[in-house]
């Protein structure tokens, strides 16, 4: 074939492609337009997830096969998610919103998107973990942690509190992740438990102290693992997620818990809420009540190594037990504030 | 006459209505409904910021952070965009007019990193090197990442450039070296500009590599606000900051194309050229083509080679099926929208050089410039309010593909049609055509290769794009992009290698065929 004859086939396979994806496209198009329009009361459940699907999918097909109601679960990360839904405010398609934290479902209560959980399972969980005009609820508690490595630091020289990490002894050897929603959430729990001038305090201290930035949780327990840094703020489960990975010996980070009522010991949800425009109310409350079940909460304690917030369900076996952590004496509700607290981060120039 | 000579564009037929000063055509209008479409996240950001109230704005605006935060996403669009540029002309020159040995193939390799989604590129090089950090580790991806944006459009250029505008040089007593610096670099320098500001703009979006490699940009506080506070309003003036260093990045491009044209004016056809002899200098250039694609090529492709081998991927073939068909589908739907907006956008700015047109054109590449997550929220907004029932089908998630890329298409249908000259569509209308079917006739056969390679990259950008295919898809459809962010958000890239390697090999179709289309000479 001469290059120009090449040149057309080219042009002319490109025009076929294109043309075939806009049928396809306005097919398509009406097809979807029948499932995602406005709220009804018919056809799927629609959850929004911003948790991942490899967790969130198992639980759910369980609750399909239990109850008879059909789900469709929407996946995205937490918080633009969350923007994503306040954008939608009435008009979202979305009947129920399984956020990763507490505050972004704040946030939803605040701007009036929830509606009121009526049912009592969600008198099962302790008033600590949920809304208090009981518009959200949590589903699975993670705990704040300091992962270390095991092979760098012996197990005696590890801190009791957060601000002891301001110790010349750990200068420049303590991962933190300034974006990070569920530290932001630390941060926030640090200035409502110790007030705004400490948590700035500590804030410059770490920075002079040489704490290093990263992007996510996992990025850190990666660097604790290789031995990069010593120690690192984090949550509790991405230790497993690793060992699930790589099996326990390959693993040379481990989590330490720091004491009672430090900032450092502050137990987060994951959670749950209603749409309030949403017309699958019933339906809705049916999937709040199967993950506060028995099954579901032993799903979360089994595969996501998370707490379960219902008692009676065991917790996994590595971890310490929820009721001997205490974090500090504040509502996750208040979490959602974390306006000041990305301005003092801001102002430290971390984010 | 020396042929290739920057002469001034005639003015085409008088036409009614003022606009701007400009006497519009009906190819103004048509052109500036399809910029108006373009505009939607503009027009949303207008709106968030107006709830704000000035004082917020300004407190907003006015604080040191954001200006520290500015002129590093500046530094580094510009670095990257230079580098990009003196690298792509080079690359450029050497696959086309020179005796370097495979350089067919080597322009093939040269489209290559286009594939290569560049969030991939940034954690195959952490994977190996999980010390890489800051500004330098970020703008060594961003250029491993951009260059072919560089080295297709002047490829094309070089591959059609008649020689005897070098000849004429030489004749005149130019050394080498100088007629290539006038006779050549004048010729090359738009289509390197218009490609390095694609480069700048894909910069400033961009969020995967600065947050992998932990600089902070603009855009990744953008991101933070809207993660950690949900706060849109913030979010929204700092991209209405990002939308105006933009325009900066804009305009510098607008001095640089200058008013010249570039068709040729000599009669009889252009004389094919002879390859420069390289001499000693064959082998040097051989190897410095070898490094350069040894880094931004073979060593993200090795490691992800090295990951998948490493990882247990347990790929469900279904799902790994129907993820290829949603990205081949959603990006094609995207193309295709992305054409007919850049087709009025292109042939006006390559015909028309008044105000009016600039201001067109320039609104288009905006979108280019907003991050995913921005221009995401937006259609979600557009998508509630307008068009509840379009709103998460694959019509929309094209639609956004289409404002978010437009500017990738519109370059070459530009420079596409700006090659042609007007006398030709003047015959066909002096033969009794009228102005579509001259148009069709006789123009579309010329630039329609141009239009395929629009199409083409919009395509390719498109199969990468995660914020805003996460937002708007349909409910539970999957993209390659999205299975990949579901498996690297969970575990290690062990998992998510497969889909990586899919998205590659997916995506390296059509950068194989961009490759082949500015490889060929000039058409007639």
């Amino acid at each position: 074939m001469n290059p120009r004859r090449r040149v057309r086939a080219a042009a002319l396979s490109v025009v076929g492609l294109l043309a075939a994806a806009a049928l396809a496209a306005c097919g398509g198009g009406s097809v979807g337009s029948d499932v995602d329009a406005q709220p009804s009361s018919s056809g799927s459940l629609v959850v929004y997830s911003g948790r991942n699907e490899d967790l969130v999918a198992p639980v759910i097909e369980a609750f399909e096969k239990a109850s008879g109601i059909d789900v469709e679960v929407r996946y995205g990360s937490t918080p633009e998610m969350a923007a994503q839904l306040l954008e939608e405010g009435q008009g979202t398609p979305a009947d129920v919103y399984f956020s990763q934290d507490a505050g972004a479902l704040q946030a939803l209560e605040d701007a009036g998107l929830l509606a009121p959980l009526s049912s009592g399972s969600v008198a099962k969980v302790a008033d600590v973990y949920r809304s208090a005009s009981g518009q959200w609820v949590g589903i699975s508690g993670r705990a704040r942690v300091l992962t270390y490595n095991t092979e760098l630091v012996p197990a005696a020289q590890l801190p009791d509190s957060v601000f002891d990490l301001t110790d010349p002894a750990w200068k420049g050897q303590v991962g933190w992740a300034p974006t990070n929603a569920s530290f932001q959430s630390f941060v926030t729990a640090m200035r409502l438990s110790e007030g705004d001038a400490v948590a700035e305090k500590w804030i410059a201290d770490m920075v002079a102290n040489g704490a290093q930035s990263f992007e996510s949780n996992s990025e850190i327990r990666e660097a604790v693992d290789a031995g990069t840094i010593k120690v690192g703020l984090s949550n509790h489960y991405y230790l497993y997620e690793k060992i699930a990975e790589v099996g326990a010996g390959s693993v040379t980070a481990a989590n330490h818990y720091l004491g009672a009522g430090d900032p450092g010991s502050l137990v987060n949800v994951a959670g749950v809420g209603i749409l309030a425009p949403s017309q699958r109310q019933a339906q809705a409350q049916a999937l709040v009540d199967y993950l506060l079940s028995t099954e579901g909460q032993t799903y979360f304690a089994e595969t996501t190594f998370e707490y379960p917030l219902v008692d009676g369900v065991p917790t996994a076996a590595e971890l310490r037990p929820l009721a001997e952590l205490q974090g500090p004496g504040i509502s996750l509700g208040q979490l959602s504030d974390v306006a000041a607290t990305q301005a003092m981060l801001s102002e430290a120039g971390l984010i | 006459m020396p042929v290739d000579a920057p002469i001034r564009t005639e003015p085409r037929a008088p036409v009614r209505g003022s606009v701007l000063g400009v006497r519009a055509a009906p190819l103004h209008v048509v052109a500036a409904l399809a910029a108006l479409v373009a505009s939607v996240p503009l027009l949303y950001l207008v709106v968030r910021v107006s709830d704000a109230g000035w004082s917020r704005v300004l407190d907003i605006v006015v604080s040191p952070r954001t200006g520290v935060l500015a002129l590093r996403s500046v530094g580094l669009a510009l670095a990257v965009a230079l580098t990009c540029m003196v690298v792509g002309i080079a690359v450029a020159w050497l696959v086309t007019r020179t005796d370097l040995p495979l350089r067919r193939t080597w322009l093939v390799v040269a489209a290559l990193p286009l594939a290569i989604p560049s969030y991939v590129t940034a954690y195959t090089w952490l994977a190996a090197f999980p010390w890489l950090e800051g500004p330098v580790a970020s703008w060594f991806v961003m250029v491993m990442a951009c260059t072919p944006y560089v080295v297709l459009p002047v490829a094309a250029v070089l591959m059609r450039l008649d020689p005897s505008g070098l000849d004429v040089a030489r004749t005149l007593g130019l050394g080498p070296v100088a007629a290539f610096r006038r006779a050549v670099v004048p010729q090359v320098l738009p289509a390197a500009a218009s490609g390095g500001l694609l480069v700048a703009l894909y910069t400033l979006s961009e969020f995967g590599v600065v947050s992998l490699l932990r600089f902070d940009t603009f855009t990744r506080v953008i991101y933070t606000s809207y993660r950690a506070s949900f706060d849109r309003t913030t979010a929204a003036v700092l991209a209405l900051v990002l939308v105006a260093l933009a325009v900066v990045f804009v305009l510098a491009e607008r001095r640089v194309r200058g008013p010249g044209s570039r068709w040729r004016t000599d009669r009889g056809a252009a004389r094919v050229a002879q390859p420069l002899r390289l001499g000693a200098w064959r082998w040097p250039a051989l190897a410095a083509m070898c490094g350069f694609y040894a880094l931004a090529v073979l060593f993200p492709m090795a490691m992800l080679g090295v990951l998948l081998l490493r990882g247990r991927p347990g790929v469900d073939v279904g799902e790994w099926a129907a993820a290829i068909g949603s990205t081949v589908l959603a990006s094609g739907t995207g193309a295709l929208i992305a054409l007919l907006l850049a087709i009025p956008i292109g042939v006006l700015a390559a015909r028309y050089r008044d105000r009016l047109a600039s201001a067109i054109e320039s609104v288009a590449f905006l979108g280019f410039a907003l991050p995913g997550v921005t221009v995401g929220l937006s259609l979600v907004f557009l998508g509630i309010t307008i068009a509840p029932v379009l709103y998460q089908t694959l019509a929309m998630l094209g639609f956004a593909y289409a404002v978010l890329f437009l500017s990738t298409a519109i370059g070459s249908v530009r420079s596409s049609v700006a090659q042609v000259p007007p006398v030709l569509e003047d015959v066909g209308r002096t033969l009794g055509h009228g102005p579509l079917r001259t148009w069709s006739r006789i123009t579309l056969p010329l630039v329609a290769p141009g239009i395929a390679a629009g199409a083409l990259i919009v395509l390719l950008t498109a199969m990468k794009e995660l914020p805003a295919t996460l937002m708007l898809r349909p409910t539970g459809m999957d993209t390659l992009a999205t299975e990949l962010w579901t498996r690297t958000s969970v575990a290690q890239f062990g998992e998510a290698a497969p889909y990586a390697v899919s998205l590659v090999l997916l995506a390296a179709v059509p950068a194989l065929v961009l490759a082949r289309l500015a490889g060929r000479r000039q058409e007639g």
